[in-house]
């Protein structure tokens, strides 16, 4: 397409899919090529270690389900901070588990002893209510990893009988509405609920067309 | 792949034998993805399930067709599928883009989830650059189909009624050989590969679909859903048949918010 300045460029399409990216595709794949997806994706996938009340250290697939009654996730910095300066202490709750994993914005590690600047993702649970389970996630999940996080975090969990809470936040600026942002008393709560949420929500819910993206959504 | 919501009822792959299934590609200036909503807003269409696939983005809000208070606290997500049984149509709507080397795994599960459903057609809304026209396309209709072999020995013969243009073909070496001719949709996402598929899997598919560049999407949109209710007649068409269409809540705001009153 042609630019205000008149030089011709290629457009980003909202087609997700690059003429280039498909005609790579419809190439033959080679070994090395093979071999070197292989690699990327086995560096790209996540490990979720968990320690068990005994203090045993599990791999990534437990043998039975954690029972859970309430599993809250803190995504990003400021809602993981949220929760370290309001709810979380050593004295209540203790570290759990904790996501390895690496992409090209961040890289966790399995160290359980991080700084509030450091990317992590750390499991805590409720000493005195072992079934309420919370995560503090301010490492940067990418969107093709974004599903195994959900699978492998979940996977380990009984479903049955459990309330998940997302606390996540977004720039003011992205938010959708008739009046200018400028003028909005920020920041401001919204959510969202699933049908068999059946208690109070203590905030108005999110409004059209706003949506909610990555691993909050996911 | 597919997920039923609850709602009753018997098995959701025997819900949809004999239906058409309407589903847009993600494409350039997603003209597919709003006349899809175009289709499901007007219709009211039931949501009946949704697809738990790894191969999209993930996104969530509130019902983006909510017309009132208490319809509009519906979660929906990035590929919900819609059904009206009185037209036998059922309505895919996907809502983001794929992840990266997603979209193949995405269209196989996605044709053997339409042979189980024993779906009867499946109709594709997609488009296509506009800049990449040679001079012939760029006289005439801008709207273009395309049939599998299979469908086109069943409504072949309507297409040619309705005066509706199939897409060229194109040099496969421009310059160089201009006798082999392949099939060519720029920015039509998914659109080649599903199509393509469908033949070799013996779906009927049709694929009908816009040239048009980003910008503001919405008359593009118009067309190609007046396009697909000359075939498929889901709504009457009467002379002004562009405010037959019901716009969904969600559409509002595309372009960025209020102004600032300091701005003045």
């Amino acid at each position: 397409m042609a630019t205000f300045f008149g030089e011709v460029v290629v457009a980003p399409s909202r087609a997700g899919v690059d003429d280039d990216e498909s005609a790579e595709e419809a190439r033959e794949e080679t070994p090395e090529d093979r071999e070197i997806r292989r690699e990327l994706e086995k560096k790209r996938e996540i490990d979720v270690l968990w320690t068990l009340k005994s203090g045993a250290s599990t791999g990534s697939s437990t043998d039975e389900p954690f029972v859970c009654s309430k599993f809250i996730v803190a995504i990003g910095h400021n809602a993981a901070a949220f929760l370290s300066s309001f709810i979380l202490d050593s004295v209540c709750w203790e570290v759990v588990g904790v996501v390895k994993l690496w992409n090209e914005w961040c890289r966790t590690s399995n160290t359980t002893n991080v700084l509030p600047s450091d990317s992590f993702c750390l499991f805590y649970q409720l000493i005195s209510d072992p079934t309420v389970l919370l995560c503090q996630c301010s490492c940067y999940v990418a969107e093709d990893q974004q599903f195994q996080w959900l699978e492998k975090v979940f996977g380990c969990m009984q479903k049955e009988g459990l309330q998940v809470t997302v606390l996540s936040t977004c720039p003011v600026a992205d938010y959708k509405t008739q009046e200018s942002t400028l003028t909005l008393p920020s920041p401001f709560l919204k959510a969202l609920k699933t049908k068999e949420f059946k208690e109070q929500v203590c905030c108005p819910l999110l409004e059209q067309p706003n949506i909610v993206r990555d691993l909050p959504a996911a | 792949m597919f997920v039923p919501c609850d709602r009753g009822g018997g098995s959701a792959s025997s819900e949809f034998k004999g239906f058409t299934l309407l589903m847009p590609a993600v494409s350039v200036g997603n003209v597919g993805q709003l006349a899809i909503d175009l289709v499901i807003s007007t219709l009211d269409m039931t949501k009946v399930g949704y697809f738990y696939t790894d191969c999209l983005v993930p996104m969530v809000g509130n019902n983006p067709y909510a017309t009132a208070e208490e319809n509009s606290v519906e979660l929906s997500i990035n590929a919900e599928v819609y059904s009206l049984p009185s037209k036998k149509l059922v309505v895919l709507q996907i809502r983001s883009p794929f992840i990266k080397n997603k979209y193949r795994p995405f269209c196989q599960t996605l044709l053997s989830w339409v042979k189980s459903s024993k779906c009867a057609q499946v109709v594709l809304l997609s488009s296509s650059h506009a800049y990449q026209r040679d001079d012939e396309q760029l006289l005439g209709t801008p709207l273009r189909y395309l049939l599998t072999p299979d469908l086109e020995k069943a409504v072949g013969g309507l297409m040619q009624e309705l005066n509706w243009k199939e897409m060229e073909k194109v040099a496969a070496y421009p310059g160089i050989n201009d006798t082999e001719k392949i099939l060519h949709i720029p920015g039509g996402g998914i659109t080649k590969l599903l199509f393509t598929e469908s033949c070799s899997k013996g779906i009927q598919m049709a694929v009908l679909l816009k040239f048009c560049s980003e910008g503001d999407n919405i008359p593009d949109a118009f067309a190609l859903v007046n396009y697909l209710n000359e075939w498929l007649q889901l709504i009457k068409s009467e002379v002004n048949t562009s405010s037959q269409w019901k716009i969904p809540s969600s559409w509002r705001l595309l372009f960025g918010n209020g102004l600032p009153p300091a701005l003045f």
